[in-house]
């Protein structure tokens, strides 16, 4: 069965700032209600995908949310000001457009500033084409949020867009879902705010008390000109998480995951993020802590409009956590 | 008058005593249980027995302070801030150790700084507190290492409806939490007055857990910076336009569908409102919301100019609006959580 690369474009290209994640739960949702026994969204607004069986509990975890802005201001020509959710590049912002959930589109300009030095997030405002305050609040009011347009485009073997971050990972485990032929208890958590802190995820494992669970999610590399070093590439197979500013992996998590990608032939690359976390972060510490790991899908450029991964890894992640569900013995 | 004297107490995290023994008095007679968790959160309840929701209401009783860390061979105290305090503040200000002892915040008199001593604010390592002890013992017969030192302003009406004073974050949010308790619901309420917010909202973090509300609203105070140097996108919130709703803060992104149900019974009640437009800062809801299975929570401050300093400003307005919007919130409350807040679908 080949991956179903047209429902990733679609799947990128839906609405989903960290605490506006409902668009996206709806249509993971309706992809897979044919493969699951219930639907749950939670006080957070996690979706829960549960697939009944016996044996182990175990939690797949990927997050809906994606970076964005939020608005904090509108001012009398209508011009409007905002602050960032989650990690956003400050530097990169000037001449982006960004979308809010209601289509419309803007554009972020900068003021005339007296010296480079002084370009910080407050000089900055979004331009959303109208000329008054009033004529904004047709469209847009204090608090609304917004994403950065990013067109899905498949360029050789590589995919480019925004939000890869995670829906990627969502992709990954909504394949693995319909193929995977696992006999446990499978229950499949696309989380909400983990850009913001993980805390989706935090929650869900609270209520669901896993006996173990797998988070999906990117991971930055080191392939390109003059970058930090770091021994991950695309094209080099999914990543097997080591270490990142939220956990560490534990032996027994590491070996299990290299034995089953070695005996199945799935290449796969050992990652050391220096930077960031994921929500294996926030769930290995849940209640007396889960057994937990990390598949990561090499991506370059991570958090701007033009992320770009592999898609031979996406294949390898899939197979890799199809597998893992069918024989959680670790 | 009740904010005054909340106000004027002195309790930073980790020293909420008076507050809470204060707090204690005023609700004792309107609520049925009170009790004092390991933290030392004041947790009293209402309608305990009665079905329905249980909503659990907090507001921190500590303020910003200074701790006393070491004592020079001269007799004077060096400090560090608990919670959030700009050292270009102190300077040569009144503060007041252990109830009964003042102290003068000193620092090198201006006719002796160097020019380039003038251009440069004072660190936490360069100040003292002198409170005219001759030496080490003397200074040690008077204070002990931990001791706090506190900001000293009387609570007071000025201007039109304004108060200015100490400690409005958050004595504001638990003046109106004591008035709160006064009202009659009919569904359980707690109200935690929490410990140890300014430091990490650790106090919230426990009361979370063992209260375990299906529902939760912070009252805060919380930055406003309309004032003549700062363009109008930066006032975060303003005196006089109500309650602020927050939206976003670093501990939190609050739910755009409780914002809209806060937003639609401030409209349908006429009661001012105003978002907390800014995203720095946290409150309590950091802890809160993600307690256990997850907490739905909302906050709604009262805007304070200067805040965490020896004065802040409030308006009277804006005080009474927001208990007046918690309390319409409270009695929509049953209604609002009848619609469920987990959506669940089994599949046949």
């Amino acid at each position: 069965m080949s991956l179903d690369f047209a429902m990733l474009g679609q799947l990128t290209q839906i609405f989903g700032p960290s605490g506006s994640e409902e668009p996206v739960g709806e249509f993971i949702a309706n992809q897979l209600r044919p493969y699951c026994d219930e639907l749950t969204t939670d006080t957070l607004g996690n979706l829960i995908v549960c697939r009944h069986g016996t044996g182990k509990k175990i939690m797949v975890a990927a997050h809906m949310d994606e970076i964005g802005l939020m608005i904090t201001h509108l001012d009398k020509e209508g011009f409007l000001r905002f602050t960032t959710l989650g990690g956003v590049r400050i530097p990169n912002l000037v001449g982006q457009r960004v979308k809010f959930s209601n289509g419309r589109v803007g554009t972020i300009g900068v003021e005339k500033l007296e010296k480079p030095s002084d370009f910080k997030l407050d000089k900055l405002y979004l331009d959303i084409g109208v000329s008054s305050r009033e004529e904004a609040e047709l469209f847009v009011n204090i608090g609304d949020t917004a994403v950065f347009c990013g067109d899905f485009v498949e360029s050789g073997s590589r995919i480019i867009s925004k939000a890869l971050d995670d829906r990627i990972g969502c992709f990954v485990a909504m394949e693995a879902l319909k193929r995977t032929k696992s006999t446990h208890e499978l229950v499949f958590v696309f989380t909400v705010q983990e850009e913001i802190g993980t805390r989706g995820a935090r929650t869900a494992a609270y209520a669901l008390e896993p006996d173990l669970a797998i988070a999906v999610d990117v991971t930055m590399t080191g392939d390109t000109p003059k970058a930090h070093p770091m021994s991950v590439k695309l094209g080099g197979g999914v990543g097997i998480k080591v270490l990142d500013h939220s956990m560490v992996t534990s032996p027994q998590i590491k070996r299990w995951m290299a034995a089953v990608a070695t005996e199945l032939n799935i290449p796969f690359q050992w990652e050391v993020l220096e930077y960031g976390g994921t929500d294996s972060g926030a769930i290995h510490i849940s209640r007396g802590g889960v057994p937990s790991g990390v598949l990561s899908i090499p991506t370059r450029y991570v958090h701007s409009p033009a992320e770009m991964l592999d898609k031979r890894d996406v294949e390898a992640a899939v197979e890799l956590l199809v597998a893992l569900l069918e024989r959680p013995e670790f | 008058m009740l904010l005054k004297s909340l106000s004027e107490l002195n309790g930073t995290s980790g020293d909420e005593g008076l507050v809470r023994n204060f707090v204690r008095q005023q609700i004792e007679s309107f609520t049925e249980t009170i009790t004092i968790d390991k933290m030392g959160n004041l947790i009293a309840s209402k309608n305990g027995n009665s079905p329905g929701p249980k909503v659990m209401i907090t507001a921190h009783m500590d303020e910003v302070a200074l701790m006393i860390i070491d004592i020079t061979s001269d007799g004077f105290l060096k400090f560090q801030p608990v919670g959030g305090i700009d050292a270009r503040i102190l300077v040569s200000k009144p503060v007041q150790i252990n109830e009964s002892l003042i102290g003068v915040i000193g620092a090198k008199a201006i006719h002796l700084q160097k020019r380039s001593e003038r251009q440069k604010a004072m660190s936490f390592d360069q100040l003292y507190i002198d409170i005219g002890a001759k030496s080490k013992e003397d200074a040690l017969s008077k204070v002990k290492l931990g001791d706090y030192a506190y900001f000293i302003t009387k609570c007071e009406l000025f201007g039109e409806g304004l108060y200015k004073g100490k400690a409005f974050d958050d004595r504001v949010g638990c003046a109106i939490l004591v008035e709160l308790l006064k009202n009659d619901y009919d569904f359980p309420v707690v109200a935690a007055f929490t410990v140890q917010e300014e430091v990490g909202l650790r106090g919230a973090k426990v009361a979370a857990y063992h209260v375990a509300p299906d529902f939760a609203i912070v009252i805060e105070g919380t930055i406003a910076m309309d004032v003549s140097d700062r363009e109008e996108e930066g006032w975060v919130t303003e005196l006089g336009k109500g309650p602020a709703c927050s939206l976003m803060d670093r501990a939190t992104l609050y739910s755009p569908e409780l914002i809209q149900w806060v937003t639609d019974i401030a409209r349908q009640k006429g009661i001012p409102l105003q978002f907390r437009r800014g995203s720095s800062g946290g409150n309590d809801a950091g802890t809160i919301h993600v307690s256990k299975a997850g907490i739905p929570t909302i906050v709604l401050s009262v805007p304070c100019r200067y805040i965490h300093s020896f004065a802040s400003v409030i308006s009277e307005k804006d005080y009474l609006a927001c208990l007046n919007l918690v309390d319409e919130l409270l009695k929509d409350l049953p209604r609002k959580l009848g619609v469920n807040l987990i959506d669940k679908e089994e599949i046949v």
